[in-house]
This record gives structure tokens, C-alpha cells and sequence, in this order.
């Protein structure tokens, strides 16, 4: 086993940001935002290098799809302590409409040419919450899928992973090479320090396009509006439950 | 409180009461009409709902944690920027109305009441995070910004704002008040971390007490303006913007705690980890009473004594040296039960205790109101002010137990009151008195972090002395003649 971990890490807009529609309705403001890591990808980050302190894995290599920028959020991955970074260079046009299908396919082609033994992801992008990627990168590799995964631990050549799911948790043991994806509880991650954000400038970040690993990056889907949720309305007061009961009815509620 | 009501006193005092009514309620009706004369200016400097009369609102920003009742204003105000500031600030000077400036209302001594009723100024939409400069070490920041919300968005530069005073306070409102918190022992409170400030006066003008824009980590400039408007609790000025000092993220952290069998024990062992150089960055201290009430809030077991909780910041190594060190300190001062973790969960965990001890401490008795008291005496003082201290809880029939910064001198006596017994709250009142006289007569502070504000104003005249309270009724004379900078707090003028 080669001990290479691949980590997925998603530049997208701060979550502490007040979300903005731009006034063509095409999509969110970004100029002039702040960025940062998706949060799911910075649990996955902690749980790789937490994998590589425990001696279980040989490096941890994170990957980011976006324009030049997303080498900011690479570097962050590199001042927790992933070895080195591969940006894949996707910019424009093709960035805009850039889904979790082209992605698990570049993650697909990046594992194979980096013989990955695990790929761990977030579970989600805070930005489009699609909760796709991990799954369809499994499905290309035809690899085992741990998914909201709030306890990881290796055993051998197999992964034992306890999963969030609906009824409570979920523990199953696959082989790997596998992927993992990351949900809230799986761990608390790390700040990058000053010391380590020193030693991450010297670590090196590969580039890459997409058309080097054969990946078509046409979108089939097409976005049409984005609006904002609807404003919430004023209340309104009533003086009896009479009044009360007959509102509900006249607005249809009940 | 103490003289007798004599039946012509009790008739003078009615008439003057009655005089002072109807002086108060020409005064009321005055300022009434000036609102109202006002509010369209107002309206048309920040908008329809930038103005606000609803008392809900007025309520809202007419308190704050403290236990000083509600003094709402006539009118709250919503500006989104420093123009917004200054023009609204010139319309209340020309209309001779009272000032408030409010950050968020997370303030312990009442400083927001608007006690001559006047324009509060709710700074909340100015939440600006400007000129991050990580290599250089600064911030400047908007008052709506709290200090969680600068933390979180340094989060990936390495660097953050230290001080933490549990809140999560307006960094604004924390320069307004020198606030302080658990690691002041190695990071400093405000008066250390703040560089420069863009403050609007009482008329309007705006200066920058250090010059635009400017932020050398050190300077000899002239008078020191920006400490000035550190601790001024909003009667020199709004503060608008301020620039802070930032700090590395510790690379690693480890807690520790240890219990004591006495008071003393306890605070040699901080002198003495000091005094070894250990640059350790909390020290905390809770006597058995505050344990007590912690193991039955927090279901946990902790010896019931008095005992130190400790963390430390540094590098893997400097942290196993540290540790190791203050160990044996605790160890020669006869500590017993040293527990130390170094991951996130385990520290959370053995810190619980600490972090829990406002609640815990209100736990003791279901449906009480509680009230910390806040002096700040030389650390080879403590002891005996500590001890002091819970003799006189016990002899007052009181509940109060003590969590204290002992790196820096510094603790507070939750006192726990029932909100009807006025009989109790008497006693709280004249036993924080006399604690803060206590304090005073061993060369301390009568408030070592939360401020003035409304309750210490007479004791704030004791600590310093007549002639500096003269130097300070002076600058205030000079900077806002009016006293329309809210009135009412840190000095006993206006014949308040």
C-alpha cells in the first residue's frame, strides 16, 4: 500500500459572510468576499494528517479545482500539515459551471495516477450543500464509500467507520482503497500556526489541468436564476382567538 | 441611609423630591421635544429604519448584564458609518441631548443606561473588519465587530485577538471599557493592545488618536490620546473604529489543575510560577465554595478545596518544560490531585468547571439574580484579602463564591441574591463596599476590569484621590462642555 492519502479542499465563500444575489440573479456576489476552506474539508484535513501522526499513513496530499486562488486554500491545508498540494487549474467559464461530476472525475484521475489508498473529502460544500462528490468518486474508482463518517479508524488493509445517518450511527468496515467523506463530529481542527504557515510556503503545490488527466469539464446542468430566500413579512395581531381561527382559515393554513 | 428620618427631614426631603420631580419632569419634557424635533434629521441620516422609538428596542438598549435596572432612551439610532456617526452626534450637540453609545450590551456595570434619557447610538451595523495587516501584527475593526467574529476570520492567518473577557463583546465596547480577561497574565488587557482609535467627539468632530490610518507597534508622539479613550466607558467619545495588536495562535496548548489546601497554598504557587518566569497564560482560581457549586452544576468531582486551573501556550517542548515546572511548584506548596491534558476534548473537560462557574454559582439558588464584584489588589496582597473576604461572606450571611484572575491580583465574589429579599441586597451592596475599601487600603483597584460605570463612581474618588478626580473633571470639562457623553458614569457630576 502505497500510505498516500488524497484530501479534497474546496475554496468557497467564508460561512460567516452575509450571502449577497447579484442584481442580474446569475448567481452570489464573490468579488470582494472573503474565502476560506470549506469546513467539511477542514475536518478531512485534520483527519489525514491525525491518520499521518499516527503513523498510519505515509502523506497526505491535498487537492483543490479553481483558479489561482484556491492555491490559497491548498496552502492552508499545507500549514496543518499536509505534505504537498496539487492544484488543478480550472478558471472562467468552465469555474463557474464546475459540479461535483467533473470533480469526482479529476479526484478519480488524480487517485489513480497518485495510487491513493484513501480519498477523504467533506461531506458537503457549504455553498451548493450538494453531498455528491465522495459518492460519485467511489462510483467511478469502484471503490468502498464511507460516508459521514464521525469516527474513522484503520485496521489492517480495511477502514472501520462509524456514520452518521438518520437513526442514529452506522458502523461498516470497508477495504481500501476507499473513500471517506467527513462530517461535523469526526474531529476538531487544527489552526494553522505562524511556525506552520512558515513551513508550508516551502512545501510544493503541483499544477495541473484538467485536460492533462483527460477529464471533459462540460456541464450538463444550467443554472437558471438564483434568488434570494422571500423576504420575511410582518406579523400581524389579533384580538380574539375568533379572529385568530378565522385568519388561519382565510390565508388557508387550516 | 444610615440618619434618621425625622418628621421635618421627611417633609424637607419630600418638598425637595417634589421640586426635583417637577425640575426633572420640565427637564423630561424639554428633551421630549427636542427628539421629536430632531428625529427627521435623524431619519434622513440613516434612513426610515436606521431611527428607532419602539420600546421594545429602547428597552433592549437601555441595559446591559449588569444589575442596574433598565434606563432606556428616548431614541435609538442605527448609523452605518462614521459620517453617520459624526453628523447624528452634531444634531444632539445643537439639540443639547445625552449621547449613548452601545456596542453590545454585554457590559457589568450598567454603562449604557441612559440615565438623562438622550440618543443611543447602536453601533451594531458598522461590522467592518478593515486593514488586516498579518505581517505587521494589526487590525483595525468596526464596533460591530466581536471579538469571536475577528477570531474567526483570522482563523487562517495564524494569528488572533487574545483578549477574553468572556463576552463576546464589541471589540469597540471592550476599548471603551479597558476590558481584560483570563489570559491578561501573559497577553495584556486593551490599554496594551490597542494602537490607535477613530473616536467622534461630543460635537461631531472626528480625530484619530494617533493620526490616520497609523500603526506603529511603538510610538513617543505626544500625548497618549488613544489611552486616554481606553476606559473613558463612552464619555469622551464614540469609538468608531480601533486598531488592535494582534498575537501568534499558541502552536500547542495544555491545561492543568490542582487543588490546594488552602487559599495561601493557592497563591504562592501562582507567585511563585510567575517568579520562576514561567510565561504561563492562565492562571485561574476558584475557592471551595465555587468548586462545590461546579462538581453539583456540571455532575463533576473535584475535590472541594481551593483550587488552580492553568494553561499554557508555547511550543510541544517549551510546553513539556513549563508544565514539568509548575508542577513541582504546585507539588512544594503541598497541591495535590495535578491533572494536566493536551487535547482539545480532555482540556475542555477539565476546564468545564471554569468556564461553568457563572451558572454554577447562580445554580446555588434557583431564581436569583447574580452580581460580581471586581477588585484587583498586588498579588503578595491577595491572600490576605481573600481570606478577609469570605470571613465577611460568612459573617453577612451571604452567598458568594470567588473565581478569581490570580495571575494578575484579580477576583470576583459572585454574589448570589434573591431579587426579592431587599434586606439581602443591602447587605450585598455594603459588602462589596466594603471589599472594594478592602482593596483599596491594600493598594489595589475597586475594579480591576469591569469599569466604572454607574455603581463605583464614589469609589472611583476614594481610589484616586480629589485632585486627580479634578484632573479627570477637567479633560471630561474639556472635551464634552456640554456633558451630553453619557451622563451619569464614571464621574459624579451634572449633580447626578
Amino acid at each position: 500500500m502505497s500510505g498516500r492519502v488524497l484530501v479534497g479542499v474546496k475554496r468557497v465563500i467564508d460561512y460567516a459572510v452575509k450571502i449577497r444575489v447579484k442584481p442580474d440573479n446569475s448567481g452570489v456576489v464573490t468579488d470582494g468576499v472573503k474565502h476560506s476552506m470549506n469546513p467539511f474539508c477542514e475536518i478531512a484535513v485534520e483527519e489525514a494528517v491525525k491518520l499521518k501522526e499516527k503513523k498510519l499513513i505515509k502523506e497526505v496530499v491535498a487537492v483543490s479545482c479553481g483558479p489561482q486562488q484556491s492555491q490559497e486554500t491548498i496552502r492552508t491545508a499545507l500549514a496543518m500539515g499536509a505534505d504537498r498540494g496539487i492544484h488543478v487549474e480550472v478558471s472562467g467559464k468552465d469555474y463557474e459551471t464546475l459540479g461535483p461530476l467533473q470533480v469526482s472525475k479529476i479526484l478519480a484521475a488524480l487517485a489513480k495516477k497518485e495510487d491513493a489508498q484513501l480519498i477523504i473529502l467533506g461531506k458537503q460544500a457549504i455553498d451548493d450543500d450538494c453531498n455528491q462528490t465522495g459518492q460519485m468518486t467511489a462510483a467511478l474508482l469502484d471503490w468502498p464509500q464511507g460516508t459521514f463518517a464521525s469516527e474513522v479508524s484503520m485496521d489492517g488493509a480495511q477502514v472501520k467507520v462509524v456514520r452518521e445517518i438518520d437513526g442514529g450511527l452506522e458502523t461498516i468496515k470497508i477495504n481500501t482503497p476507499a473513500v471517506l467523506t467527513a462530517d461535523l463530529r469526526l474531529n476538531t481542527p487544527r489552526y494553522a500556526t505562524l511556525p506552520n504557515i512558515m513551513k508550508a510556503k516551502k512545501k510544493k503545490i503541483a499544477n495541473v489541468k484538467p485536460a492533462d488527466l483527460g477529464v471533459d469539464l462540460t456541464s450538463r446542468l444550467e443554472v437558471l436564476r438564483v434568488d434570494e430566500p422571500p423576504q420575511r413579512q410582518a406579523g400581524m395581531k389579533v384580538e380574539t382567538v375568533e379572529d385568530l381561527v378565522e385568519k388561519l382559515r382565510d390565508t388557508g393554513m387550516v | 441611609m444610615f440618619f434618621v428620618m425625622t418628621p421635618s427631614r421627611r417633609l424637607l426631603s419630600l418638598r425637595r423630591s417634589l421640586v426635583h420631580c417637577r425640575g426633572v419632569s420640565v427637564e423630561n419634557t424639554g428633551r421630549k421635544a427636542a427628539v421629536d424635533r430632531v428625529l427627521s434629521a435623524f431619519r434622513s441620516i440613516c434612513g426610515e429604519d436606521g431611527v428607532s422609538l419602539g420600546e421594545a428596542i429602547r428597552e433592549q438598549h437601555g441595559k446591559d448584564e449588569s444589575v442596574h435596572r433598565c434606563r432606556p432612551p428616548d431614541v435609538v439610532v442605527f448609523p452605518h458609518c462614521v459620517e453617520e456617526v459624526s453628523a447624528l452626534a452634531k444634531i444632539c450637540h445643537d439639540n443639547n441631548l445625552p449621547i449613548i453609545p452601545f456596542g453590545t450590551g454585554t457590559g457589568l456595570e450598567g454603562g449604557v443606561g441612559a440615565v438623562k434619557g438622550g440618543v443611543c447610538f447602536s453601533l451594531r451595523n458598522m461590522e467592518q473588519i478593515l486593514d488586516l495587516h498579518p505581517e505587521d501584527f494589526d487590525v483595525t475593526v468596526e464596533p460591530g465587530v466581536t471579538r469571536k467574529a475577528l477570531n474567526s476570520h483570522l482563523r487562517d492567518t495564524g494569528l488572533w485577538f487574545p483578549v477574553d473577557p468572556g463576552a463576546d463583546a464589541s471589540l469597540c465596547g471592550m476599548a471603551a471599557t479597558s476590558a481584560s480577561g483570563t489570559n491578561a497574565v501573559r497577553y495584556g488587557t486593551m490599554r496594551e493592545n490597542v494602537m490607535n482609535l477613530e473616536v467622534v467627539l461630543s460635537d461631531g468632530t472626528v480625530i484619530h488618536t494617533a493620526g490616520k490610518g497609523r500603526r506603529p507597534r511603538k510610538t513617543s508622539a505626544g500625548y497618549n490620546l488613544t489611552n486616554l479613550f481606553v476606559g473613558s466607558e463612552g464619555t469622551l467619545g464614540i469609538i468608531t473604529k480601533t486598531t488592535l495588536r494582534l498575537y501568534g495562535i499558541p502552536e500547542a496548548m495544555v491545561s492543568a489543575v490542582c487543588s490546594f489546601p488552602s487559599v495561601q497554598a493557592a497563591v504562592d504557587s501562582t507567585v511563585q510560577i510567575l517568579q520562576a518566569g514561567i510565561p504561563i497564560a492562565r492562571i485561574e482560581f476558584l475557592d471551595d465554595v465555587m468548586i462545590d457549586a461546579c462538581n453539583k452544576f456540571s455532575s463533576l468531582s473535584y475535590p472541594v478545596a481551593p483550587t488552580l486551573f492553568l494553561e499554557f501556550h508555547g511550543s510541544e517542548r517549551s510546553l513539556e518544560e513549563q508544565v514539568t515546572m509548575a508542577e513541582e511548584i504546585t507539588q512544594s506548596n503541598e497541591g495535590s490531585d495535578f491533572q494536566w491534558a493536551r487535547d482539545t476534548e480532555t482540556r475542555n473537560r477539565l476546564w468545564k468547571a471554569r468556564h461553568d462557574a457563572w451558572y454554577a454559582a447562580q445554580a446555588l439558588r434557583p431564581g436569583s439574580k447574580a452580581y460580581s464584584t471586581d477588585v484587583c489588589v498586588p498579588l503578595s496582597r491577595l491572600p490576605q484579602i481573600i481570606v478577609e473576604t469570605k470571613k465577611d461572606l460568612l459573617e453577612s450571611r451571604l452567598t458568594g463564591p470567588i473565581a478569581g484572575h490570580v495571575g494578575d491580583g484579580n477576583f470576583h465574589c459572585l454574589m448570589v441574591v434573591d431579587p426579592d429579599d431587599l434586606d439581602e441586597q443591602h447587605r450585598v451592596h455594603l459588602f462589596a463596599e466594603r471589599l472594594a475599601r478592602r482593596a483599596l487600603a491594600l493598594d489595589g483597584t475597586c475594579t480591576g476590569e469591569h469599569g466604572v460605570g454607574l455603581g463605583k463612581r464614589a469609589l472611583l474618588c476614594e481610589e484616586v484621590g480629589p485632585l486627580a478626580i479634578q484632573v479627570m473633571q477637567g479633560l471630561k470639562d474639556s472635551l464634552d462642555p456640554k456633558n451630553l457623553m453619557n451622563p451619569g458614569k464614571i464621574l459624579l457630576n451634572g449633580g447626578f
